[in-house]
């Protein structure tokens, strides 16, 4: 499929001719790299003990794109929620740059599923908090920072505007941004892009390939989209079915910058061929084992290939 | 500009932008009509004016044509009103009497006192026990054994503990408004999404900020919502203690009359009641859209 083309004028985020060193006015921090050893983690639910994530062992490599993929339940979400520091594993160890983690921090930040922009804010003022509480960027600098930052993504002029008057493709952009604004170490996305129709999801998908070929940090990108993940990965890490560990790694060799016209390359097609199989095994198994939407999940990935 | 994500064609979804800066103004030339005169050229003013007349009219039917048993006693509308807007008032008590202001301006000041009393320890308790569970652990039992307690169950220890009077009816009023005003500061913390707390903490906030930053603003719209339904409450905790305890005000009114058999009196402070009432809780309601604008934009 191939992106539609603007209106005359308007330009697509991965032409935007502004130069990247304008974003930010001082250098990208050092990207950070992240250590998962033999996690393990598990609930006490109504219904009995469950184990989500059992000997699941990742390296994170910096400034690259992991995109992280599996059968539904697969404990995805609580991969990020361990790596973010929201929750606490019960076995093993996760480490970044080397220090252990021990609780949320402005170097690992989190774009949600559904948007968590905080409603009574403003797109600016949500994209200033982290710097302003943490008192690290004001006055001017500060809004001359953000408003760059505003414009990569097409929203300088809604930044008086709040989330509930911003179409949920915008909310998505603002939320990639006021991520970024605090230059973290590693960005963890947990399905940004979910609950967007298609059209929008691949218009989200640009501006985020644009935003990171700008800025090149440390991603970990959960998806359910296989081409979405292969659009945006240097290694796509498939999740086995429930208790997740990672079975298989694939290192994503494409040429960036990267677009729709990769879709049709023999490289492209072969890596998804590859990773369909490794994701149908898992997908079946889930099924087998009785998850309640896995059905649909077989269904989706035998649609796919 | 439309909500809804799928109709936006992706690679121009700046537009809508463009496209609303240009319209506005246009639309604004030849539709420079605000929200009052839109509701004047709609049929909700004639059908509200006729539902009133309806009103009156079935009340002048049964208190003065039919005269049915049940409404025998009851002073019909013009009666009332006559005496309402009476220069000489029968009973004493008109819109050109100092006495009728005198009992509104007092029920008026033991709701407001009793009103901000309630609010200012409600709202505070209500979002540290939504806050922070240990001290909702400490104060939720407490709490849930005092508000099932009917407020005229208050009656005979609210007048043995406080001197005098006035401090004993402000303190019914008060009870009555407190615990709706602490339930919903309460829910409102509640229902703010984990992930707006989670995604402050990684963006660095501290505790305090968390609850200036995420707390109050967060549960701003159930504060209010809580505001509006304690105003009706003390209304309601303020007549019930002023027929008991009371010298003047409106509730004192309405029994005082009863006892004198000065039957128009009563429905005159009765109407009374609806109208600060309903005012009240207007002004609870502007306050309320005046901070949180976020909530009120939604368009």
């Amino acid at each position: 499929m191939e992106i539609p083309s603007a209106r005359p004028g308007e330009a697509l985020p991965t032409n935007n001719p502004e130069p990247p060193a304008q974003s930010f006015p001082d250098n990208d921090p050092a990207p950070g790299r992240i250590e998962v050893e033999s996690l393990y983690k598990s609930y006490e639910t109504e219904s009995g003990f469950r184990e989500v994530i059992k000997d699941l062992s990742l390296s994170v490599t910096e400034g690259q794109v992991t995109a992280i993929m599996g059968p539904s339940g697969c404990g995805k979400s609580t991969l990020i929620n361990l790596l973010a520091g929201y929750e606490k594993p019960n076995g093993g160890k996760i480490s970044i740059d080397q220090k252990p983690v021990t609780g949320a921090g402005p170097d690992r930040l989190v774009v949600f599923q559904e948007t968590a922009l905080f409603p009574w804010l403003t797109t600016f003022e949500n994209v200033a908090y982290g710097p302003k509480i943490r008192r690290e960027l004001k006055g001017e600098k500060l809004d001359s920072v953000i408003m760059s930052l505003l414009r990569t993504v097409g929203l300088e002029d809604f930044r008086d505007k709040y989330p509930s008057q911003l179409s949920g493709g915008m909310q998505r952009r603002a939320e990639l941004v006021r991520a970024l604004v605090n230059r973290p170490k590693v960005m963890l996305l947990d399905e940004p892009f979910r609950g967007l129709d298609a059209m929008t999801r691949s218009l989200m998908r640009d501006y985020y390939l644009d935003l990171f070929e700008r800025h090149k940090g440390t991603q970990v990108f959960v998806t359910s989209e296989l081409d979405e993940g292969l659009l945006i990965a240097d290694r796509l890490a498939i999740v086995t079915n429930r208790p997740g560990r990672i079975k298989k790694i694939l290192d994503v060799a494409l040429p960036r910058p990267r677009d729709e016209s990769l879709r049709g390359s023999p490289e492209y097609l072969s890596l998804k061929a590859e990773a369909l199989e490794l994701l149908h095994e898992e997908a079946l198994k889930s099924f087998k084992a009785g998850a309640v939407n896995s059905a649909d999940f077989v269904g989706a990935y035998a649609a796919m290939g | 500009m439309t909500d809804n994500p799928s109709g936006i064609i992706p690679a121009v979804e700046s537009l809508p932008l463009a496209e609303a800066a240009t319209a506005e103004p246009q639309a604004a030339a030849h539709r420079p009509r605000g929200p009052l005169a839109k509701w004047l050229t709609s049929p909700a003013p004639w059908l509200n004016v006729s539902g009133i007349l309806g009103f009156l009219l079935l009340w002048h039917l049964l208190t003065t044509v039919l005269r049915l048993p049940l409404f025998d006693k009851l002073p019909g509308p013009l009666e009332t009103v006559g005496e309402w807007f009476s220069r000489n008032p029968t009973y004493g008590i008109s819109v050109f009497t100092v006495e009728y202001y005198q009992h509104i301006g007092l029920s008026c000041l033991r709701v407001f006192l009793a009103f901000l009393l309630a609010t200012a320890l409600g709202v505070p308790l209500g979002l540290l026990m939504g806050w922070k569970k240990t001290f909702c652990d400490y104060t939720f039992p407490v709490l849930e054994l005092l508000r099932p307690i009917p407020m005229l169950a208050w009656v005979p220890l609210a007048i043995l503990m406080w001197p005098g009077r006035e401090t004993s009816i402000v303190f019914l009023t008060f009870l009555g408004s407190f615990f709706a005003t602490l339930l919903n500061s309460w829910l409102g913390v509640k229902s703010i999404d984990r992930s707006y707390f989670r995604a402050a903490a990684s963006l660095g906030a501290s505790e305090s900020l968390l609850f200036r930053k995420i707390v109050w603003p967060g549960a701003m719209p159930f504060v209010f919502t809580g505001l509006q339904i304690s105003m009706g409450y003390a209304w309601f905790s303020l007549v019930a203690g002023e027929m008991l305890a009371g010298e003047f005000g409106l509730g004192y009114l309405i029994w005082d009359s009863y006892i004198l058999v000065q039957y128009p009196v009563i429905i005159i402070a009765m109407f009374t009641l609806g109208v600060v009432g309903s005012l009240s809780s207007l002004i609870i309601r502007l306050v309320g859209n005046l901070l949180i604008k976020w909530k009120v934009k939604e368009a």
